[in-house]
């Protein structure tokens, strides 16, 4: 579903973000996606959200090539960025009722669909707020209420939990789950990664530092442990 | 073409809940018409400030549009529109023409003020001017957000606040350009805005069929062009 072969992406002021990144979601899998700070994470997600220009590779997503036809792309992929898009002035029902809309929904599908993914996310009754009179957990999921809106089948998830208080994790991950989509997701949470992905990739100064079942990756330790060996900086 | 209207029909639901904003931005003008308009006709004509005021409020209301864009830009709102299958041109146009639509309905203020204080411009004069304030809204607002997103969000309100004073007099929004000096009036020929300035102020005096009128619609469609371009091209940049 997702194929990703020789992705790099080098910044204007010399920053070499992303250095050869290969890697593939299989329909159906939820593959997390780990590194520390600066790893290049955010860059992978951004080029194959179409929001990046990628300075060299190819990727195809849902049967959709990347570089040829990033519209395809865009209407198969449902995307959550990292730090979010929530308008904080304007009543969020206008805001999801616009991206329903530019996703060809009419407004009678749109405002039945609006419905039913706020009470997924036990957001029931507060489309009326603008974002800014919401709490950050609230805020972030209605950031995941955007990715979600037009049933994409592929899903890039860039830390969607952080914030998040564990019942409402628990919850996200659960619902996640139900929806049998091919995600790719970013997180620094450790036991989320175990709880709720099929494999892991653990990407380092831009590159791919290990690939595995969470079983695969730990081997005898902790994945903490495992995790500080493969992506490790001295203290 | 759906998409421009949807993200159109957005932003002038935003701009009708802020009524007031509309009000503002349209206020210096008005300063102009009211507190300086009547010395200005102990020698010059409403006819012809007025049209100087349209330009000045198209370059304070549209000219500064960009300023919706650099929140958006910081608030994550214009990446999240951007993953959506939406034409790149439709998420630039939808939000001019809302810009646009703000500029006529402050036109249509600023001239019914100055018809109660005695411009007497013919009403076919003025429904020219406003297809002319429509185009040039439509470029200003794109130009404007195509810098906006071009320059660093520090930047972008002081370089537009300094840029509308020169374009402003280049264009002889106070006084008209004939009574500058040569030199002056030469130079001012670099800016469009004197062109559908004088187009506008024909209009006004009830003159139509000139050749100074069929030059202002030309530069003020050129114009629309090239910032159309410009302001896609900055807008669709950085995309795979
Ligand atoms: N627009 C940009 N211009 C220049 N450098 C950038 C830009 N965006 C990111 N970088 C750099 O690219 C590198 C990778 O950043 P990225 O945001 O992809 O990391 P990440 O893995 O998502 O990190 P985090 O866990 O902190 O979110 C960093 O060194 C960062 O400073
Ligand atoms: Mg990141």
């Amino acid at each position: 579903m997702i194929d990703v072969s020789g992705l790099t992406k080098t910044f204007r002021n010399g920053v070499e973000a992303v250095r050869g990144v290969d890697l593939t979601v299989a329909p159906g899998e939820i593959v997390g996606f780990l590194g520390p700070n600066g790893a290049g994470k955010t860059t992978t997600m951004r080029m194959l959200a179409t929001l990046l220009r990628p300075s060299s590779g190819s990727a195809t997503i849902a049967g959709h090539d990347l570089r040829s036809d990033p519209r395809g792309v865009r209407r198969s992929i449902g995307y959550v960025s990292q730090s979010g898009g929530v308008n904080p002035v304007n009543p969020l029902g206008d805001e999801l009722e616009l991206q329903a809309m530019l996703y060809g929904m009419s407004r009678a599908e749109a405002r039945s669909r609006i419905a039913d993914v706020l009470a997924t996310l036990e957001l029931t009754g507060l489309e009326g707020m603008p974002g800014g009179a919401l709490s950050g957990g609230l805020r972030r999921r209605f950031d995941i209420a955007f990715g979600l809106l037009h049933r994409p089948s592929v899903l890039f998830l860039d830390e969607p939990t952080t914030g998040l208080d564990p019942q409402s994790r628990a919850a996200l991950w659960e619902h996640i789950r139900s929806l049998g989509l091919t995600v790719l997701l970013s997180t620094h949470y450790l036991e989320e990664a175990e709880a709720l992905c099929d494999r892991l990739l653990v990407i380092d100064g831009g590159r791919i530092a290990a690939e595995g079942t969470p079983a695969q990756l730990k081997g005898e330790r902790t994945l903490n442990e495992a995790f500080l060996e493969i992506a490790g900086r001295p203290a | 073409m759906r998409d421009t209207w949807l993200i159109f029909r957005h932003h002038t639901r935003i701009t009708l809940r802020n009524k007031f904003a509309i009000l503002i931005t349209a206020a210096q003008p008005l300063f102009f018409l009211v507190l300086f308009g009547p010395i200005f006709a102990t020698f010059g004509s409403w006819e012809t400030l007025v049209p100087g005021l349209i330009i000045q409020l198209g370059l304070l209301s549209a000219g500064m549009a960009g300023f919706g864009v650099v929140f958006d830009w910081r608030s994550g709102v214009l990446e999240r529109l951007r993953v959506t299958p939406a034409g790149r041109l439709p998420l630039l146009l939808g939000r001019v023409l809302n810009n646009t639509f703000t500029l006529v309905v402050q036109t249509v203020l600023l001239v019914a003020v100055a018809y109660l204080i005695g411009l007497r411009a013919p009403l076919l004069g003025v429904l020219g001017a406003m297809a002319l304030v429509v185009v040039l809204g439509v470029s200003l607002a794109a130009l404007s957000h195509a810098a906006a997103m071009r320059l660093n969000e520090h930047l972008f309100a002081p370089v537009m606040m300094t840029a509308v004073w020169p374009l402003m007099l280049l264009s002889g929004t106070f006084l008209p350009m004939s009574m500058a000096p040569q030199w002056l009036s030469t130079l001012s020929y670099v800016s469009p805005f004197r062109y559908v300035l004088e187009a506008m102020r024909e209009l006004f005096a009830g003159t139509y069929a000139s050749g100074v009128v069929a030059v202002g619609v030309l530069v003020v469609a050129l114009f629309a062009a090239i910032s159309l371009t410009v302001g896609t091209r900055v807008f669709s940049r950085d995309n795979a």
